[in-house]
């Protein structure tokens, strides 16, 4: 029990495998390259914007904003390259992920320097970026024949026959990577969630982990804005409405724990692909879209009580010594 | 009065793995009467009181209640058999109102669908309360009472219980003069109804203000018992320090450095008021006091835990402001925490990522880690303190809470400090951690190292010691040379019983 806990990652894995092979079984082309790659590349931003929400939950937070960041950055940028469409469109991404760098900053500093329950914070301003997209737009729709061509051609462009989009997701797992591995301030995110106290005493500043955890959140969250909309060629008030819940869920089913403290960024990837085969899988095989919803609820319940159970297994050193004493 | 005891205990063993917390002992309560409970830390009073509330099953030995033998087996079986304890720290529910936490877990209930009776239960709630004179609103939600007002609902929760023996476990510590005041009439009022009271109270006035009866315990074992009448404050003292010291502390002799940390005129607004020392280099300084002398209060002030504190700190002549621990550890000040667990290790670092924590920036400048030097510093301070694991990729979690401690140690002195605080250094580990733990801090100060420990064990802080600050209600009471220690002394200035300061 305890060694299938460890390869919690393992066990994803060949859960993700048999999920992929038992639908390949269904319909043939499942299987083929390029539609995995497709499925890959429809997971790419829930992959992202988990790897942010992993660190915010990591330090005991929680993000609930982050679909909403998503949306009031992508509709700015959508509006401003509808009206100056020869702006440059990098900049535009420079500047979305800047937008959303901001918002993450203010759920920051909202939870460092107030104190504020991070699920309290991030309930209001969720509600507050969604409200000021109704602000900007008055509700209004920016469709695909006001974008700019090139404003939604590069997450398509491919790049070694890899879209760009798919490129994104894997520079960020690369980066948080290496991050949470070699980066000092990585290392002190995981002491601050894993015993904020402890952490305290050994000096370290817990609500400035938080704080930097919320604005890589943010920051992700702004990078999405952009790519969402330009790969679905609409912005309006409701993008990606409830997107948050899946992200949250990737993390829960990745093994990271919602006390904060653990979790792995390929844990927190696996969890994300687990969901994006769940949702390519289902309508493949023909299941309704209301039974996707259910089954990645209850996948989410079961990895919870696995993790839970394994966590009782593992005793400490001590306990182990006293059991094999009663048992000999 | 009656001369045969209510509830006696004979011939009581209870062990532990590696520890001894009560070996043959016995104790007499009589209906009527306040018996007090004197020992030191560790002489087992509270393995005693779990004992005689069903938590704890004893190894041998029998409790008779009013003549009969009896048996707990659950704290439950205690209670309806009228022996309940109110502990220090009251366990009542801060969200629920004053009669519900009366009597959650014998809800009152009526007709056939056992409706809760809750106007019977305020009605019962209104007359204990009245019983005790307690002015109490029994609707209002405990967390809007004082300590005291606390104390007494928890009081009203025994009597609800129709409470035939009340044990008070140290019901004082926390308590203002004027509620002291008012649980000493409480406690005259159960006397009159017949209870058998136990008090268990480090405050010699106390128990000579309301107890009929004492019983000294020392180590575990039972010393003595007799009427207060008979017996002097001195006596007591005496019977509960008088040990043979058998534990062998290192050497302590050596020439004493320079000052390295000078605090002047530290105040707290509530913990602790105008406490002034020095601390040379090579210097052990003790401080004894009883729990909530605010011992801990003045350490994690001068680590830059609390604010609002006044008062100044210099380290090595020079004035420095600590406003944060990440200040206290860059100026050289590290604090081992009394609570191991939750301060000192985060359980599900591994070890050698919890020593380097405090220092991440120093090792790797340029803000990005480089495990194999980690594992070098780690593995050379680990190495020094003899940590058992099988590698210093363990997680802290798995080790023993010895083995802890050490990384606790380990981790502090790979910053190299100036000064370091140990709060209770060796509460709760095995003997041979615990050895290990005090010749390591008569290494330390060998070469250099000044170090304050906090200890509530009377050997602990006086085989280790150079110099001991005793405080007491937040006072610094009594400051002693090595030369001058003694365990009267001592306890008694700790105790409250000794006030003038002895400075040498």
């Amino acid at each position: 029990m305890k060694k299938l806990y460890t390869n919690r990652e393992a066990l994803l894995c060949a859960l993700i495998i048999i999920m992929a092979l038992s639908v390949g079984a269904f319909a043939d082309d499942f299987l083929s390259v390029g539609n995995l790659l497709s499925v890959y590349n429809d997971t790419s931003m829930l992959i992202i914007l988990a790897l942010g929400q992993m660190l915010v939950i990591i330090t005991r937070c929680i993000d609930l904003s982050v679909a909403a960041n998503l949306a009031l950055t992508g509709m700015v940028i959508a509006m401003l390259n509808s009206s100056y469409p020869d702006f440059p469109v990098p900049l535009l991404v420079l500047l979305g992920a800047g937008l959303g760098l901001c918002m993450g900053m203010i759920n920051g500093l909202l939870v460092w320097k107030l104190s504020i329950p991070a699920i309290v914070v991030t309930l209001g301003t969720m509600s507050i970026y969604r409200g000021v997209i109704f602000l900007l737009s008055d509700g209004a729709w920016v469709n695909a024949h006001e974008m700019s061509a090139t404003f939604m051609q590069i997450p398509r462009a491919t790049f070694i026959g890899i879209a760009l989009l798919s490129w994104a997701s894997l520079i960020t797992i690369a980066v948080f990577y290496y991050f949470t591995r070699y980066a000092r301030t990585g290392r002190e995110i995981y002491a601050a969630g894993n015993s904020p106290t402890a952490a305290f005493y050994t000096g370290i500043d817990v609500g400035r982990s938080q704080f930097i955890a919320f604005s890589l959140s943010g920051l992700l969250a702004g990078l999405c804005g952009y790519l969402w909309v330009s790969r679905y060629a609409v912005a309006y008030v409701d993008v990606a409405s409830g997107f948050e819940l899946q992200v949250i869920s990737a993390c829960v089913i990745g093994g990271i724990s919602i006390m904060g403290g653990v979790g792995t960024v390929t844990g927190c990837v696996l969890g994300a692909i687990f969901i994006g085969v769940i949702n390519n899988a289902l309508p493949v095989i023909g299941v309704s879209p209301f039974w996707q919803m259910a089954i990645s609820g209850a996948v989410i319940v079961l990895a919870v009580i696995a993790s839970s159970r394994a966590e009782q297994k593992s005793g400490r050193i001590i306990l182990k010594q006293t059991m094999l004493a009663t048992s000999k | 009065m009656s001369d045969t005891p209510f509830y006696s205990l004979r011939g009581i063993s209870k062990a532990f793995p590696g520890v001894k917390a009560l070996d043959q002992v016995q104790l007499d309560l009589y209906s009527g009467e306040v018996m007090a409970l004197i020992g030191e830390n560790g002489a087992g009073k509270s393995t005693l009181v779990k004992t005689m509330t069903g938590i704890y099953q004893p190894d041998a030995g029998e409790l008779r209640l009013a003549g009969e033998c009896i048996s707990l087996t659950t704290p439950d079986a205690a209670r309806n058999l009228g022996i309940t304890a109110i502990h220090q720290e009251t366990v009542l529910f801060d969200e629920l109102s004053v009669t519900e936490n009366i009597f959650t877990g014998h809800l009152l209930t009526r007709g056939p669908l056992n409706m809760l009776d809750w106007s019977e239960m305020r009605r019962q709630c209104i007359k204990i309360l009245a019983d005790i004179e307690a002015q109490i609103d029994p609707d209002i939600l405990l967390k809007h009472l004082s300590i005291g007002q606390r104390h007494m609902v928890a009081i009203a929760r025994a009597l609800s219980f129709n409470a035939k023996v009340v044990i008070l476990d140290e019901p004082t510590a926390a308590l203002s003069i004027h509620e002291t005041q008012e649980l000493y009439k409480i406690v005259d009022k159960l006397k009159a109804a017949g209870c058998a009271i136990m008090f268990i109270s480090h405050k010699f006035d106390e128990v000579f203000a309301i107890a009929d009866r004492y019983t000294v315990f020392r180590d575990g074992c039972f010393v003595d018992q007799g009427k207060i009448d008979n017996v002097t404050q001195a006596q007591l003292v005496t019977m509960m320090v008088g040990r043979t010291v058998d534990q062998i502390y290192p050497e302590r002799a050596q020439a004493l450095g320079d000052i390295v940390l000078k605090v002047e005129n530290f105040s707290h607004p509530t913990e602790f008021h105008d406490l002034s020392f020095e601390l040379r280099s090579g210097e052990i300084l003790g401080f004894y006091g009883l729990v909530g002398a605010g011992r801990t209060e003045l350490m994690q002030a001068i680590y830059g835990v609390s604010n609002n504190i006044t008062g100044s700190l210099e380290i090595a002549g020079q004035v420095v402001k600590i406003r944060s621990p990440a200040d206290a550890i860059k100026a050289g000040i590290v604090y081992v925490p009394e609570e191991r667990q939750s301060q000192g290790v985060v359980l599900d670092l591994p070890i050698d990522q919890n020593i380097t924590l405090p220092q991440l920036n120093h090792i790797n400048k340029n803000g990005l880690l480089n495990p194999a030097s980690e594992y070098t510093l780690a593995d050379e301070y680990a190495s020094r303190l003899q940590v058992k694991a099988p590698n210093w990729h363990e997680l802290v979690g798995n080790l023993s809470g010895g083995n802890q401690q050490k990384v606790v140690i380990a981790k502090w002195l790979a910053t190299q400090p100036k000064v370091i605080i140990m709060d209770e250094p060796t509460k709760g580990i095995d003997i041979s951690s615990k050895a290990a733990v005090h010749s390591f801090m008569s290494e330390l100060v060998k070469q250099g190292l000044a170090v304050i420990m906090v200890s509530s064990e009377l050997p602990e802080v006086m085989g280790m010691s150079d110099r001991i600050i005793v405080m007491s209600e937040g006072l610094q009471v009594s400051e002693l040379q090595r030369a001058d220690f003694n365990p009267e002394k001592i306890v008694s200035a700790a105790s409250g019983g000794l006030n003038e300061k002895t400075i040498h």
